[in-house]
């Protein structure tokens, strides 16, 4: 067992362990703590796949803007584990029996594809993922998508104010 | 690394946040998510622009095949941070007028 392995299969199981602990504690706060643990994970694994500027950003935006206006609006509305509100067994039960399903459905599609068989994602290698040409592929195909997305920004900004203002 | 390891890992996350979805009523647990799924989504684009490249490159030293993939990893993040601000005014609206965050008590939309 190589070292990318190694790391491959602690950061995936890392992943999916903070994403089960999201959904089963009570605090609203431990559930933004293990989210970010998360995509601690999922950054870990852009670094793997050389992909440096997605799991810089991936830190920046989700990790530290996102998940810190998560925690502002929780303490915010001093939401605890008290007040947490708690679904009947029987919901619960059918929403983790048609995940499992989705699960199921979609692993054994997985299985006999034969468009994977024998398909590799390049590990370690491959300079796709740096900033230099993320950048000169962002700046000449892609321009206008990146100038129309700060236009969402700028709205998005505008609507999140006009919401939140009080009467 | 084969890239069903890949799919595999980006479908558990992606089902844990439904189930996520299903089973919780705080609407904040829920907007996180969502924003789990968007991840792994995110993740398996880039393992399969990471595959498309290295398919590329057994023909081409040169080629910038796969590259589109990490470009929409990246237009899906700025799309998430302004989905994210808008979601939240609107939770925290929602809160100042029912004082709760239980999405149960929007199952109606009359009063």
């Amino acid at each position: 067992m190589s070292i990318t392995q190694i790391m491959f299969f602690f950061l995936s199981a890392l992943a999916v362990f903070s994403a089960i602990m999201v959904l089963v504690s009570r605090n609203p706060v431990h559930s933004v703590l293990w989210l970010i643990a998360v995509f601690f994970a999922i950054s870990g694994h852009y670094i793997l796949l050389n992909a440096q500027f997605l799991a810089i950003v991936n830190l920046i935006v989700y990790a530290g803007a996102i998940m810190v206006l998560f925690l502002f609006v929780i303490m915010l509305m001093n939401l605890n584990k008290e007040s947490e509100p708690n679904k009947h067994i029987w919901m619960k039960l059918a929403g983790a029996i048609s995940g499992g399903c989705f699960l199921m459905v979609m692993v054994s599609l997985v299985r006999q594809a034969a468009d994977f068989q024998g398909k590799e994602a390049l590990v370690g290698t491959g300079d796709i993922g740096l900033i230099k040409n993320l950048g000169k592929a962002l700046f000449s195909n892609y321009v206008v998508p990146f100038e129309i997305s700060s236009v969402l920004f700028l709205s998005a900004m505008v609507g999140a104010v006009v919401i939140g203002k009080k009467e | 690394m084969p890239i069903q390891y890949y799919i595999y890992l980006s479908l558990a996350l992606f089902s844990i946040g439904i189930i996520g979805v299903l089973t919780r009523r705080n609407a904040i647990i829920v907007f996180m998510c969502i924003e789990l799924m968007l991840n792994a989504v995110n993740l398996l684009l880039v393992a399969f622009s990471k595959m498309h490249h290295g398919t590329a490159l057994a023909t081409d030293a040169a080629t910038t095949a796969g590259i589109d993939g990490q470009l929409f990893v990246f237009f899906i993040m700025v799309v998430a941070a302004a989905e994210v601000s808008v979601g939240l005014a609107i939770i925290v609206m929602m809160y100042r007028n029912i004082h709760s965050v239980d999405i149960n008590f929007l199952n109606r939309l009359k009063n």
